[in-house]
């Protein structure tokens, strides 16, 4: 039998499911919308996957946001951050690669690479203006849909200016703009400029960008802001095919790197897991706790500050 | 913040007749408290101490006491006493700020009725002053070699015996005995091996750095990953230390003038952990903190300079957890791979 590995990144739009080969080449991958329920989602992701019959699971890895959660579900043997997988991923297929740009859906960050290791990196801090998440919301606002988004922006001659400090302000600029009557294509082109003009503004403060450059994330698929991003870098940007599954890729890596002896099954359609939240009276922190049942057996409890329910 | 109530307890039970109420130890509710009755744009340090003080008042008390800082902090006694006031307590506030110079503490100690002579005054003071340096040193030893114990929890469970014997210690040499007891054990409990030792500087605003609760336990966090810790920032440096090295740390490059509260002080400690071989730096601050605002971006040019990475984090109420731990886990994962 051969081995393979997954790798599940777990974002907060969408779900990216990836199975490698031992030479790490992907053999199946999807991508779904999480729809705020990442239980199902991944439910739904993993039922997608078909392992090969001459291939065996063994080694599954979580990132994204929910990564611990399913983490603990799928119980597997590594639970990476974003960024660590991100940037193992990309390396792993483009090892001359000094600079990866990577807007998600709730957040972007900048993961600046020196001598095939990772040297720096910065995270948005404030708001969510200039990720997915913004760009979503605003295509659903102006009823397109955000897979256009990029091919409609490259019409536009003249890009509106957009005032994108701050989500909520950026949507009252932007209906003001629709209101006061520039085209569709134009205030779509500002919108995608000023993503890009935030990101270089915020989260590369102080970094020093150096080429080669890849963009990576569910926003790389975007024509639109990857043209402003070479406009603005005066940098060829390069995009893989695969960019927006780069988490799901580096976790598995990682995944087969901790390999642990133990053949994994990934039918878990018909297992039920919940998740019931409550508070704990115990002292004046009141922690907000959640605990985690697989059938009917309690997994874990999280959450508290003492640390008197860690397993 | 943090363990100092164990001495500042000790001095005042010591000199003063009045019963002293002890304030509850820091918690969400105190946070949620501070902040209902605080200004939005003020830092989290004054909504942490609004809250402790609407606790204690709570709790009986009726004078309070509040110390300052170099920065705005210099002026929160008043804003605080003018919101309490308004709020219906019945108090009086001591500000050791305004009145910070010898001649006006004893103007303050002659209104309150005092119990001992004068010698023994001194004697007391000198050994709270002496606990401070103590728990201090304890606090480096133990941030530079938790992350080694065998047994989780170890050093923590000691750190708090050694504090319940501080507040009942009779005298100055009865403390030093309990120090040096404690000192020897904590040097004979086991440790463990750590093929990649990381060596971590965390640096910031005082209130944040030193509040555990202010900062999601980031000493924790981080010794549980095997790292050490490095932190300038306690009390023994602000209060016997920083006058005299500040103007030492004038004469570094990057620093001309002073900034409030301890941005130079940031700045200096930046490039000498760079210059030591610490791997990462870590600064930390509480949202609107003017001076380390205006402090971050020289730090920033300090340390890539010297091609340090500094994570910089800045917290309050509204600091999601899961992004706190991401950043931070990723900051480790970064000092890992680049050893």
């Amino acid at each position: 039998m051969k081995k393979c590995y997954l790798g599940v990144d777990i974002g907060s739009i969408s779900t990216k499911a990836v199975l490698l080969d031992s030479k790490y080449q992907v053999i199946d991958s999807c991508y779904i919308e999480t729809e705020g329920n990442p239980i199902e989602a991944v439910k739904k992701a993993i039922s997608l996957i078909k392992v090969p019959k001459e291939y065996e699971v063994r080694g599954i890895g979580t990132t994204g946001s929910a990564r611990k959660l399913i983490g603990l579900l799928l119980d597997a043997n590594v639970v990476k951050n974003e960024i660590t997988a991100h940037a193992i991923g990309t390396l792993t297929y483009h090892p001359k690669v000094k600079t990866i740009l990577e807007i998600g859906g709730q957040d972007s960050k900048v993961i600046l690479i020196r001598n095939g290791m990772i040297s720096d990196y910065a995270m948005n801090t404030l708001c969510a203006a200039g990720t997915g998440a913004f760009l979503s919301s605003q295509a659903k606002r102006l009823g397109i849909d955000v897979k256009e988004f990029g091919r409609i922006a490259l019409k536009s001659k003249n890009p509106t200016t957009i005032a994108a400090r701050c989500t909520v302000f950026a949507e009252s600029d932007l209906v003001h703009k629709a209101q006061v009557g520039y085209p569709k294509e134009d205030i779509i082109a500002g919108l995608c400029k000023s993503v890009v003009l935030n990101y270089l503004n915020n989260v590369c403060k102080g970094k020093k960008i150096e080429g080669p450059i890849i963009f990576q994330g569910g926003v790389s698929k975007n024509v639109g802001v990857v043209k402003f991003f070479e406009e603005e870098l005066k940098e060829p940007i390069l995009i893989d095919p695969n960019g927006h599954l780069m988490g799901a890729i580096g976790v598995a890596i990682l995944s087969s790197k901790t390999e642990v002896d133990k053949i994994y099954d990934l039918n878990i359609k018909e297992t039920s897991f919940k998740t019931i939240g409550s508070e704990c009276k115990d002292c004046s922190n009141r922690c907000e706790l959640l605990k985690i049942y697989k059938e009917k057996e309690l997994l874990d409890i999280w959450g508290s500050k003492c640390g008197k329910y860690q397993k | 913040m943090g363990s100092y109530g164990v001495p500042v307890y000790f001095l005042l039970t010591h000199i003063l007749k009045n019963e002293i109420v002890k304030p509850k130890e820091i918690s969400t509710r105190t946070l949620e408290l501070g902040s209902k009755y605080s200004p939005d744009f003020v830092c989290t340090p004054f909504k942490y101490t609004l809250g402790t003080m609407i606790e204690s008042l709570e709790d009986g008390a009726d004078i309070l006491i509040q110390l300052g800082g170099g920065c705005r902090y210099g002026y929160y006694h008043e804003l605080q006493e003018q919101i309490l006031k308004d709020l219906g307590y019945h108090f009086q506030m001591i500000n050791l700020v305004s009145g910070g110079n010898k001649s006006s503490i004893i103007k303050i100690l002659r209104e309150y009725p005092i119990q001992l002579r004068k010698e023994k005054l001194l004697r007391t003071l000198l050994t709270t002053k002496k606990m401070v340096l103590y728990m201090d040193k304890i606090d480096d030893y133990i941030r530079k070699n938790r992350c080694y114990e065998e047994y989780k929890g170890d050093f923590n469970r000691l750190r708090k015996r050694m504090l319940v014997e501080f507040s009942k210690c009779k005298g100055y040499f009865h403390l030093r005995k309990i120090y040096k007891k404690y000192f020897k054990k904590m040097k004979n409990l086991p440790r463990r091996q750590i093929s990649k030792k990381i060596k971590v500087g965390i640096i910031g605003e005082l209130y944040t750095l030193m509040e555990p609760c202010a900062n999601e336990n980031i000493e924790q966090l981080l010794s549980d990953r095997g790292i050490e810790i490095k932190r300038y920032t306690n009390v023994t440096y602000l209060l016997f230390q920083k006058r005299k090295l500040v103007r030492k740390y004038l004469k570094n490059f990057f620093i001309k003038y002073r900034m409030g509260a301890d941005a130079l002080d940031n700045i200096h400690h930046t490039k000498e952990l760079c210059e030591n071989g610490y791997d990462g730096i870590i600064h930390i601050k509480s949202s609107f903190c003017t001076p380390e605002i205006g402090a971050m971006p020289v730090i920033e040019s300090v340390a890539s300079k010297y091609q340090v990475p500094v994570l910089f984090l800045s917290m309050d109420m509204n600091t999601s957890e899961t992004g706190f731990l991401t950043r931070i886990e990723a900051f480790c994962d970064m000092l890992e791979m680049r050893k």
